[in-house]
């Protein structure tokens, strides 16, 4: 509980995260087996479902058995998407070979069995050209990168953030990782969490190479400065050879960002 | 499920494991942050589990350039094995109902690891406390049974206080007494299983309020000090200004970053 300056005793939030669990043990003690159904059905519904391209159906073996990989590519948020397009998907031919389909009471689609492609929230690719290169089973010798954005209000300096230059880009990774990073660490106290950190906890743990690429940035939308930040990920030795044409990239992402600023602007 | 860092599984029996409750002011995991980082504690595995909310970030513990880039995550293991200590590290919160699982999980673990204690670092809301716990000192034990008879005696000559029980539903005046852990998180779980399951563990905690937690977590590790004597206690010259508890670098900007001039 806490007092505030007007006289009112308010609960405070705890930032142990703790309010829940008296919660937790009272629903422990009051639930029904109809509640413990329902509480059932609700977490078979939030299970994130890998389906194969061609059949849309549950895949049978798991995605990197089907397609074993010496690199694994993943990108988060609009930005990293926008630059994997752009910059590395547009040499070769990629096809898509499977999707992961997840929802959760945060969504706003109502049907989960039918979910339309367009819904997908997570689509793999493969090139075609060079099957060792995946675009989504721990392989030793597999190397992971992930490219996520973050608002530069998350980033902890001794100076203040307004002074910062953004976007800049910094890199955690994993023990295995040997290569040079193609910019800073992120330095302590700094972390990440949500999707990129379980990606790379998993990394770390089983020993796999990866690196995450982080972009700071004052603009979460999706911003060709932004996602430009990314180049210096381009000169990596893993990248490198997936690169093809730069300019030409250059264009599909302006052409990218027109497409999204005319459906973005209501007064048109 | 642990996962060491090594090739070899470390041999845990008869060591002894501090843990943290994550709880209110995070009291226990600084303690646990101090412990780690004064001891020079090397990391020997992971605790790998989907009941926390994942994280990463390079070494809480730097003191150079060369050990800053070693990645951590949300649940690590450290061990001093001169002390025989072993210390569990959780740094982000649990994910909605799966803190009964990782209870289960991890006292599978420490009965399989055949550690010879545990103990549990935790705090409870000071709001919470009678007219009695205010006029008292802030800090409280709880043994479970297998504990009982071997540091009792120790426990008594420390004159250290039991955490109360209080009623189990305080707006009903003839509820029956148990022992409440408001805003101490998994601590009451991990205290009840604990009991039932016969594992020798200790919980000690401190009465605190969200803040600074800093001074709350310093006193947490006093007091354990004072039972396991981990470091020597600070000799009795009072112009002796060093603290004997070194702060990890990751304490730095605990309360956010720099301040921009213009506010002023």
């Amino acid at each position: 509980m806490a007092a505030t300056f007007f006289g009112e005793v308010v609960r405070a939030p705890c930032r142990a995260g703790t309010e829940d669990e008296e919660e937790e043990e009272e629903e422990g003690r009051r639930e029904t087996p109809e509640d413990e159904e329902v509480r059932h059905q609700l977490a078979r519904k939030r299970e994130v479902r890998l389906l194969g391209r061609q059949t849309k159906t549950t895949l049978e073996v798991s995605l990197l058995e089907k397609y074993p990989c010496s690199k694994f590519i993943i990108a988060i948020g609009n930005n990293a998407v926008a630059f994997l397009s752009s910059f590395i998907m547009n040499s070769g031919v990629w096809e898509e070979v499977g999707c992961a389909k997840l929802w959760n009471e945060w969504c706003r689609t109502v049907d989960t069995t039918h979910l339309s492609p367009t819904e997908a929230f997570c689509v793999f690719y493969h090139l075609k050209s060079n099957p060792s290169v995946f675009g989504s089973c721990p392989r030793k010798n597999m190397q992971v990168t992930i490219l996520t954005c973050r608002h530069v209000t998350d980033y902890k300096t001794s100076e203040s953030t307004s002074s910062l230059h953004t976007p800049f880009l910094k890199a955690l990774k994993t023990q295995n990782f040997r290569e040079p990073p193609c910019c800073s660490l992120l330095e302590q106290p700094n972390i990440v969490h949500d999707l990129p950190a379980a990606v790379l906890s998993y990394c770390q743990v089983w020993k796999i190479s990866a690196i995450l690429y982080l972009c700071y940035t004052d603009v979460m939308k999706l911003d060709l400065i932004t996602v430009e930040a990314f180049k210096p990920v381009l000169s990596s030795r893993s990248l490198r050879s997936l690169v093809k044409n730069i300019p030409q990239s250059t264009e599909i992402l302006k052409k990218l960002m027109t497409t999204n600023e005319i459906q973005s602007n209501i007064y048109t | 499920m642990f996962v060491p860092c090594g090739d070899s599984v470390p041999d845990l029996a008869g060591c002894t494991l501090l843990m943290p409750a994550v709880s209110v002011g995070n009291v226990g995991q600084l303690a646990i942050d101090l412990i780690i980082s004064t001891l020079n504690m090397c990391k020997i595995g992971y605790f790998y589990t989907d009941c926390l909310v994942p994280m990463v970030g390079n070494n809480p513990y730097a003191t150079a350039e060369e050990n800053s880039t070693e990645l951590s995550i949300n649940a690590e293991v450290y061990a001093s094995p001169s002390k025989k200590l072993v210390a569990l590290q959780l740094r982000s919160i649990f994910i909605k109902y799966k803190s009964k699982s990782f209870c289960e999980k991890l006292l599978s673990w420490v009965k399989r690891s055949n550690c010879a204690k545990v103990v549990v670092l935790s705090s409870s809301h000071s709001y919470h406390r009678n007219d009695l716990q205010l006029r008292s000192t802030p800090f409280r034990y709880l043994l479970t049974p297998p504990m009982q008879k071997s540091v009792q005696n120790k426990i008594q000559s420390l004159n250290w206080e039991e955490m109360e029980k209080s009623p189990c539903i305080p707006e009903i005046d003839d509820s029956e007494f148990c022992v409440r852990i408001p805003g101490g998180g998994i601590t009451k779980k991990l205290y009840d299983e604990g009991c039932s399951k016969e594992i020798p563990m200790v919980i000690l905690l401190k009465f605190v309020s969200e803040g600074d937690n800093i001074p709350d977590a310093l006193g947490l590790v006093e007091y354990l000090n004072e039972w396991l004597q981990i470091i020597k206690p600070c000799c009795d010259d009072p112009s002796a200004s060093a603290l004997p508890w070194k702060m990890p670098s990751s304490w730095r900007l605990l309360f956010g970053s720099g301040l921009p001039p213009a506010l002023f």
